[in-house]
């Protein structure tokens, strides 16, 4: 590794701020991702349970919440249109920008995938420090954004131009956010490729790595590449805005009746295809960390290895590659014509088949098990098919002519909350209750964790079948009122019944707050370092793992998913036990474990 | 009797096109359900059978068996057969099969914060010449003055008059950010981009008033951008735009 001698850092401890604050253990770093994108999810999903007022009952005053706010955003509890669509472009980019993807790769990513790689830290523990404090940055910008005169950024998440060039300065603020949080999941993803590159321990060849590793591997390929464009996209309208360039405004803009002060011959559309470039791999860099913890807990909880493993690399591989060129599908109904229609809708078909040999891996590795239904595994048993509702119902966006009618209205909106609600999240739910023994060395609770399945898995269909029957008829989305146009109000009771089901959702996450914290504290202890009798390397950790993981350095000698191997004396045999299944132990003195060089 | 427009599922039809467009959305529904309910019953039926009490001892190896296989083929070819056989041919229609412009109705729909400015050419059937420099709260289209075309021109706001069985070509763009033109009773979306003249057809078959809706988010009255789509015998269609060109005529004589 390094030229200079390691430290002894087993022995001595280090002050508070360097331990847990300012850290460069990649565990550290991963809690902090994730206590922070939990802390955004709840925010994020705050805003929406107030849009959710506004929709079910288009101006009427805000019982009680309402009267918080100031005279500006919701005279006498009424919400205004600006305020709403600060709302609705904050939530997007909350949930996907400083929720999602910071749980999902910041947060597992940075937590599990050196344990199970068998890796003392990340390779970079110093550029890993720097990711966080950079996104921490990021999500201070975004929430400060909405104390600037106007508020925050309200174009939507996607901030299309010129409406996001001539918004308030909302959008400047969110744009300086953007650019923090891009650089750092670029720090992330750099990190994260060059940790499963290089620090796998002796005999964890690629094909022996855990499916989650490859899901993390390829999510962090797809960060490198698509997020580039749309920082360079962003610094673009960020001068569009401050320094007079007009990248994306065409020439003969009249707003308000006043001709627009700009020097005009750019390109709208531009910024569409910048965003989308990254926006779409996006959404795999949503899902991918996701399938990657559904096949652990699957495989853990039916005692058997993942059908079709090999299968499962290909397909999430080849999902990552062709999720560069699909981007265009949502831009249809910009004037494409039929060459470059005809491309994007194949393409688009062409990655729905990935997926769903995804979703049969899962569904056949089922079959044959001996399958425990534990907190984590119910999670994961509800993504397979909330998923999957989500993968068909972007069938008929992905092809044109049905892309005619549903295009911008709510069937967008449920179709993609499936994937990324009752789809992601689910999954990173189940990867919390999976992992939280290992980080705590304390259980989750059991009957606490099945009320919170059970009452999330209702409201969250509540919340998003409705949406996709509203599209149906017509209605487009961000709209403040649907009400103004027939056939929305036609359907306004379905849309009180998504709202409805989204409060009694934010009612049930409660159980999972209570759930986390109590258990911290008075959860019931682990008995071994491998509560789940799991077969991967992080197990192999003493519980919770100290600073350099390992007690002794692993060696791999088998695949991720040795479970009820015919003849083995129990039904799971660690990646780490030799051949004649002896594990190694620790010497009774430990010897001080290797860290990496560079933390001092 | 009453015909129900708006309801719980796709609006009524009353485009050539649509029926197409209806097709493949209820088609590719019952496709989606239909495996979705037989990949389901394979789901349930596994949890119960594989139940960790009803089979405790696990299986390693794989299950063989080609269904699986035979399924993924048969989302393949149905996928193919929807894009090569209905949307394709579809969105080349869509796109390039244009009625000839003398036999279609042409407008021209420019959009802003928060209205449609749907712009006839008048009797003459000749657009006026639009310049932003113009643009004013009595011409909001920016026509020249000093255009001859375009003296019997008129903008009728909100209001898209059209003819019954009569094609219409539409020139789409925008006068200040990018809104989207939708209509749900004609299976119609199209994005107003500024900088931008994006021609679309349609044509009409029953009439009546319908919503007309924009799509993208455009702003605070996003949500209040409500146009009126009126479809009517060529009769009703030639008194009102008589009645429109000649009052944008004489409003002009009496300007200068």
């Amino acid at each position: 590794m390094a030229e200079h001698a390691h430290g002894d850092h087993g022995h001595h401890e280090l002050p508070f701020w360097q331990k847990y604050v300012f850290s460069t253990d990649h565990k550290v770093i991963g809690i902090q991702y994730a206590v922070s994108a939990l802390f955004f999810l709840l925010f994020g999903f705050c805003l929406m349970m107030m849009m959710r007022w506004q929709l079910a009952y288009p101006g009427q005053p805000m019982p009680w919440i309402g009267t918080l706010f100031s005279a500006v955003n919701m005279p006498e509890g009424i919400m205004v249109p600006e305020y709403y669509n600060q709302l609705g472009a904050m939530h997007g980019t909350i949930m996907v920008f400083l929720g999602v993807v910071p749980l999902a790769v910041g947060g597992f990513g940075n937590y599990v995938l050196p344990l199970q790689i068998g890796a003392p830290d990340m390779a970079f523990p110093k550029l890993n420090m720097a990711s966080y404090w950079v996104f921490f940055v990021g999500g201070v910008i975004m929430l400060a954004s909405f104390f600037v005169p106007e508020g925050a950024a309200q174009s939507g998440w996607t901030s299309y131009p010129p409406l996001a060039v001539i918004a308030p300065t909302g959008q400047t603020w969110w744009l300086w956010g953007m650019v923090a949080l891009i650089t750092s999941s670029l720090l992330g993803s750099v990190n994260f490729i060059v940790t499963t590159v290089q620090m796998r321990a002796e005999g964890l060849s690629f094909f022996r790595l855990p499916f989650f590793v490859w899901a993390q591997f390829v999510t962090a390929f797809l960060l490198l590449l698509a997020f580039p464009p749309l920082e360079a996209a962003g610094v673009m309208q960020l001068m569009d805005r401050i320094a007079g360039t007009s990248f994306f405004m065409p020439s003969g803009l009249v707003v308000t009746g006043q001709a627009l002060d700009v020097s005009g011959g750019g390109s709208p559309l531009l910024w569409q295809h910048l965003f989308w470039f990254l926006a779409h791999p996006e959404v795999y860099v949503l899902i991918l960390p996701a399938m990657g913890i559904v096949g652990e807990i699957v495989a853990n909880n039916t005692r058997r290895p993942l059908w079709g493993y090999r299968t499962l690399i290909y397909s999430i591989v080849f999902l990552g590659f062709m999720s560069f060129i699909v981007w265009a599908h949502h831009m249809f109904m910009t004037g494409m014509g039929t060459t470059i229609s005809t491309f994007f809708q194949a393409t688009t078909m062409i990655i729905s088949i990935p997926s769903v040999i995804i979703l049969t891996a899962f569904a056949l590795s089922l079959h044959g098990g001996s399958i425990r239904f534990s907190v984590p595994m119910l999670f994961c048993l509800a993504f397979i098919p909330m998923f999957a509702i989500g993968g068909l119902t972007g069938l008929p966006l992905g092809l044109t002519a049905s892309d005619l009618h549903l295009h911008d209205t709510y069937y967008v909106i449920g179709h993609f909350h499936y994937v990324v609600a009752p789809g992601t999240i689910f999954a990173l739910f189940a990867g919390i209750y999976y992992w939280f023994p290992k980080a705590t060395g304390r259980m989750m609770n059991d009957v606490l964790g099945k009320l919170h399945f059970w009452t999330s898995l209702i409201f969250m269909n509540g919340v998003f079948m409705p949406m996709l029957f509203v599209g149906m008829a017509g209605v487009s989305r961000r709209l403040y009122d649907q009400t103004q146009y027939a056939y929305g109000a036609q359907v306004q009771g379905l849309t009180a019944m998504s709202s409805w089901s989204a409060w009694l959702l934010g009612l049930a996450q409660i159980f999972f707050i209570v759930n986390f914290f109590w258990s911290m504290k008075k959860g019931k202890k682990v008995e071994s370092d491998n509560p789940w009798q799991a077969t991967t390397l992080e197990w192999a950790t003493p519980t919770p793992p100290p600073h350099g993981n390992f007690a002794v350095t692993p060696r791999v000698y088998r695949g991720p998913y040795e479970y009820s191997v015919p003849g083995a004396s129990s039904d799971f045999i660690p990646q780490h036990a030799s051949e004649n299944g002896q594990v190694a132990q620790p010497e009774p003195e430990p010897e001080p474990t290797p860290t990496p060089a560079d933390d001092d | 009797m009453q015909e129900k427009v708006y309801g719980y599922w796709l609006p009524i039809d009353i485009s050539t096109h649509g029926a197409t467009v209806d097709w493949l959305i209820n088609w590719l529904h019952v496709f989606m359900v239909a495996l979705f309910l037989g990949w389901g019953v394979f789901f349930v039926y596994c949890l119960v059978r594989y139940r960790r009490r009803a089979n405790p001892d696990a299986t390693y190896d794989p299950i063989k068996g080609k269904i699986a296989k035979y399924v993924e083929y048969g989302v393949i070819v149905v996928e193919a057969v929807l894009l090569v056989g209905l949307s394709m041919p579809l969105w080349a229609d869509f796109k390039h099969a244009f009625p000839d412009e003398s036999d279609a109705l042409v407008v021209r729909v420019v959009p802003e914060q928060f209205a449609w400015n749907i712009h006839y050419s008048g009797k003459d059937g000749k657009f006026g010449r639009t310049a932003p420099e113009f643009v004013s709260a009595d011409n909001l289209l920016g026509l020249d003055p000093d255009d001859p075309d375009g003296k019997d021109d008129f903008n009728a706001i909100n209001n898209l008059h059209i003819v019954k069985d009569k094609p219409v070509i539409a020139h789409i763009s925008s006068k200040d950010v990018i809104h989207s033109f939708k209509i749900p009773v004609l299976r119609l979306t199209q994005d107003a981009i500024p900088g931008q003249d994006i021609r679309i057809w349609f044509e009409a078959t029953k009439n009546g008033t319908f919503d007309i809706a924009c799509a993208q988010l455009c702003g605070l009255g996003h949500y209040r951008m409500r146009g009126q789509l009126t479809v009517e015998s060529e009769a009703a269609f030639r008194v009102w735009f008589d009645e429109q060109s000649g009052a944008a005529d004489e409003e002009d004589e009496f300007s200068f």
